[in-house]
């Protein structure tokens, strides 16, 4: 295929995915909206009054940066995950198997499709967050590449999801049961400053909790960790997982007998 | 849109599959070597009991199944080394519903056209052109879910060839279509083919073979039993059975002299005639008895005869060789 004929390839997965989540938005862009509206009334506005201020700044501006990384991480990874297990199990991948479009291609147009609806939902959470609080811009720089990383990455996580699982509980756990308790103990809530010391160490290898940070510096400039150590480890996944991506697809694991 | 190769070059190989081999994990070989040479603009079709192989094979040339060993080439473009150029020619139309049921019909279309690489004012066009051609354009809003099974087929047809391919695949494409439809398909598939569209199909129903193809290969348990021209096969026929509606219903089969005859379900005589036997004789004995014949046809079909007789011997060689 020729490099514009690869392009229209690529432009083709992402519309449909695009299309894909627009076309179900009561369910998937307006239950995170509705989520983090409760959360900024009852975590920030209710009790976050009475918690006082959190690195220097009161209790909703903390939380609102680490909600949004929340937001953008959740619906990275639900919409490839979802969409693609679908697609394998009503047997619509195969339209994609058959054509000519290279493999880099399929995987970069899943990524890109998660990254649509991820930083979509990221955009209406901030947005929101605005009737709660005012946001600053510490480094816009920071900001942008942090948001745009993470998404990939768990774009991509969504995508060896959805290549593994068999059936549709399959795509449920690791959602529930993995990324939930490691976004919430990743410093969404919290400094992790709070913590005791063996606690504190625990979550260091929390590689969720390094997003959050280098996010909320971007915003606030407080970080729990060095934000450019985060970015270098959200760029070290992004590798790995991107190589295991390829290679699942180009072994045809459970896509192809 | 491909057209017929030219009468002065001899036409090329559309696909040549070179001992083929497929075993699964659990020990089971569903391809013990096959070879299989397909010419360009050919109507081929793959015949097998259930089992036997066919999807695998086309399976593997549309890249849905890993091969074990072997070879594969498609216009000459090895899937091996040049699978984009491969895929680039071949349509494929499979034997189960493989769309997302909740798009739009001509959403389906046009977003095949763009996996090959088909900018979205081509992809229309195209799409337009087969979903009218298809009966389908009125449908074309419509989520595919809304449609018929026959239309769902024939929207599969569409998306295969929205790119124009060489090579259309068809695995079992009447399955489950009523008489009527089926008839329009087997005359749209025959347009394609005289446009110079090499099709290769699997099927059930022997008699679309007998009717549309004129190569055929038969596989059994993984191995081709014979691969030659429908006419070559059809000579090896000794005996045809036809069936005779007499003017006075037949209460029993007159004994013909030389004939072996019986009534069907419907009152109608059956007479199977050999290879060398004459029509005349029957109808001579018939006039002798008073049994006038107002019309008369072969029973359907030729080729199931064929075919069953062809399985048979081979499952009898298999039952020889295990006993050895």
């Amino acid at each position: 295929m020729s490099p514009s004929a690869v392009l229209t390839a690529f432009l083709t997965i992402v519309l449909r995915e695009i299309r894909r989540f627009t076309r179900i938005w009561p369910q998937t862009l307006l239950p995170p909206a509705v989520t983090m509206c409760l959360y900024f009334v009852i975590f920030g506005n209710l009790i976050g009054s009475r918690i006082g201020p959190m690195e220097g700044f009161d209790y909703m501006s903390f939380i609102v940066p680490g909600l949004i990384m929340m937001a953008v991480i959740t619906n990275s990874y639900s919409n490839v995950v979802s969409s693609f297990f679908s697609m394998k199990f009503q047997r619509s991948i195969e339209e994609l198997l058959v054509s000519p479009t290279p493999n880099w291609a399929i995987l970069a147009g899943y990524v890109a499709g998660g990254m649509a609806r991820g930083l979509g939902v990221g955009v209406i959470v901030t947005l929101l967050s605005l009737a709660f609080t005012r946001l600053q811009i510490h480094n816009l720089p920071m900001i942008v590449l942090t948001v745009f990383l993470t998404s990939a990455l768990f774009s991509l996580g969504g995508f060896i999801n959805a290549m593994l699982a068999t059936k549709f509980d399959d795509i449920s756990i690791v959602p529930t049961f993995i990324l939930t308790p490691l976004t919430y103990l990743g410093g969404v809530f919290y400094s992790i400053q709070m913590l005791p010391d063996f606690w504190r160490s625990v979550s260091m290898v929390n590689p969720i909790l390094y997003m959050v940070n280098a996010f909320r510096y971007g915003i606030l400039g407080v970080s729990d960790v060095n934000p450019y150590v985060a970015l270098g480890m959200i760029l070290v996944f992004i590798t790995v997982l991107a190589v295991v991506s390829l290679r699942m697809l180009q072994r045809g694991k459970g896509i192809r007998s | 849109m491909t057209t017929l190769p030219s009468q002065s070059s001899p036409p090329a190989w559309a696909l040549e599959i070179e001992n083929l081999r497929k075993s699964y994990g659990s020990g089971f070989e569903a391809l013990k070597g096959i070879d299989l040479k397909v010419r360009e603009g050919d109507f081929f079709a793959l015949l097998g009991p259930n089992g036997a192989g066919k999807s695998t094979i086309l399976g593997i040339v549309c890249s849905l199944v890993n091969k074990s060993s072997g070879k594969v080439r498609v216009f000459g473009h090895d899937i091996d080394t040049d699978l984009a150029a491969a895929k680039l020619n071949l349509g494929v139309v499979p034997q189960e519903f493989n769309f997302n049921q909740f798009e739009k019909v001509f959403d389906i279309v046009t977003t095949q056209a763009g996996y090959y690489g088909i900018p979205l004012s081509k992809a229309r066009e195209s799409a337009e052109h087969y979903l009218k051609k298809l009966g389908l354009w009125e449908k074309k809003d419509d989520p595919a879910r809304m449609l018929s099974g026959g239309m769902k087929r024939r929207l599969m047809i569409a998306r295969a060839l929205v790119h124009n391919p060489r090579i259309l695949i068809l695995d079992e494409p009447t399955a489950g279509v009523d008489i009527e439809l089926r008839r329009s398909m087997w005359t749209f598939l025959e347009e394609m083919n005289r446009n110079g569209t090499t099709i290769i199909l699997t099927t059930h129903y022997l008699e679309e073979a007998e009717a549309l193809c004129r190569n055929i290969a038969i596989i059994d348990h993984g191995r081709i039993v014979r691969h030659t021209s429908k006419k070559e096969l059809l000579t090896q026929l000794r005996m045809e059975t036809f069936v005779l509606d007499a003017e006075q219903a037949l209460t029993e089969a007159p004994e013909l002299d030389g004939f072996v005859t019986r009534l069907d379900g419907e009152g109608a005589l059956e007479v199977e005639v050999e290879k060398g036997q004459g029509l005349n004789e029957v109808f001579a004995q018939l006039d002798r008895k008073d049994i006038r014949v107002l019309s008369m046809r072969t029973k359907a079909n030729r080729l199931e005869e064929l075919f069953l007789r062809m399985v048979e011997d081979n499952n009898n060689r298999r039952d020889e060789e295990v006993i050895q």
